[in-house]
């Protein structure tokens, strides 16, 4: 059970790391270009714009949290 | 031709990051304890690593094309938007640096306060080893076959590995001691970039986008990455400068 947390916990932090917010943010800004995709528009900018947005948050929040 | 100059560099890079922190935990166990132990770990540990690529490379060949991009994009995305947060927070001066001269300190501390158990084989150099190169070189083995994968090219995105491994090696065989030299912040930069770019350009290509100028888009992602990256560190040194700034005058 250990080894099995030890092993959750390396890959929890490789991937998701510090902010899971990032993780969460990149879903739902995946989900949202491929609904729009599926139904006909093709909004590619998004990602770009949802990627900066994400990552000024990202270290905005981080930021603020040092300071405090 | 975008895309595989591309994959080479970003596999390059991403892999000469995780090499040089195994590198730095090798050399310290190899200096303070001896090198026999610390080298049949780390051939060990490379040896798991070939067994892991072998087993996970071809699988991803006959998955279908879009929805591995659409989830091999997502989690570079993912993965790349840590590493350039922490690259940006890092240069702006609100994390520390990572120091591997602090690390190799720590580690040759380590190794000299365990104890030896008189076999042939010292233990405690061999999982130190083995653990270093193994853990990094799982993140190496996983960024060579997610990008490999999502483009149909693995053994391309091996030549970019194979290269850092080539340079790394040559360096630490040539200095003996620990990498701090190397811009790790740099390289973490550029990696975070290349990951954002790679990650959003397959993850939009997954999802049904079509982007404008196809292969081309690369390039422009790629810019707009640097320049985002570039402006946060930017606004964030000033306002750091500011607040300490007002701290001294207060």
């Amino acid at each position: 059970m250990n080894h099995l947390t030890t092993f959750g916990r390396f890959w929890y932090d490789f991937i998701i790391g510090d902010d899971w917010r990032l993780a969460l943010g990149v879903v739902i800004t995946i989900t949202v270009v491929a609904v729009a995709a599926h139904h006909g528009t093709d909004c590619w900018w998004l990602l770009p714009l949802g990627v900066a947005a994400l990552l000024t948050m990202s270290v905005t929040h981080a930021t603020r949290q040092r300071r405090q | 031709m975008t895309h595989d100059l591309f994959l080479v560099a970003a596999a390059f890079l991403a892999c000469a990051v995780e090499m040089v922190e195994a590198l730095t935990i090798v050399l310290a166990v190899g200096v303070t304890r001896g090198w026999r132990s610390a080298i049949i770990g780390t051939a060990t540990a490379l040896g798991a690593l070939t067994i892991v690529v072998a087993a996970l490379g071809p699988a991803l060949a006959v998955l279908p094309i879009d929805g591995l991009r659409l989830f091999v994009g997502g989690l570079l995305l993912v993965f790349g938007l840590q590493w350039l947060r922490k690259a940006i927070l890092r240069a702006s001066g609100f994390k520390a640096l990572h120091d591997e001269d602090a690390i190799f300190a720590e580690e040759q501390l380590a190794a000299r306060a365990a104890s030896r158990d008189g076999s042939r084989l010292d233990w405690y150099t061999f999982t130190v080893s083995f653990k270093g190169v193994f853990l990094e070189g799982l993140e190496v083995a996983f960024i060579v076959v997610t990008f490999g994968g999502a483009q149909h090219n693995v053994a391309l995105a091996a030549v970019g590995a194979a290269i850092a491994a080539v340079v790394v090696g040559i360096v630490g065989l040539t200095v003996h001691r620990p990498l701090s030299q190397v811009p790790e912040n740099t390289m973490k930069y550029a990696v975070g970039v290349m990951l954002c770019t790679f990650g959003m350009f397959w993850a939009g290509e997954g999802a049904g986008v079509d982007w404008p100028g196809r292969d081309a888009s690369l390039v422009a992602l790629l810019a707009f990455e640097i320049a985002t990256g570039a402006a946060l560190i930017w606004v964030l040194r000033r306002s750091r400068g500011s607040a300490e700034l007002t701290g001294a005058v207060a």
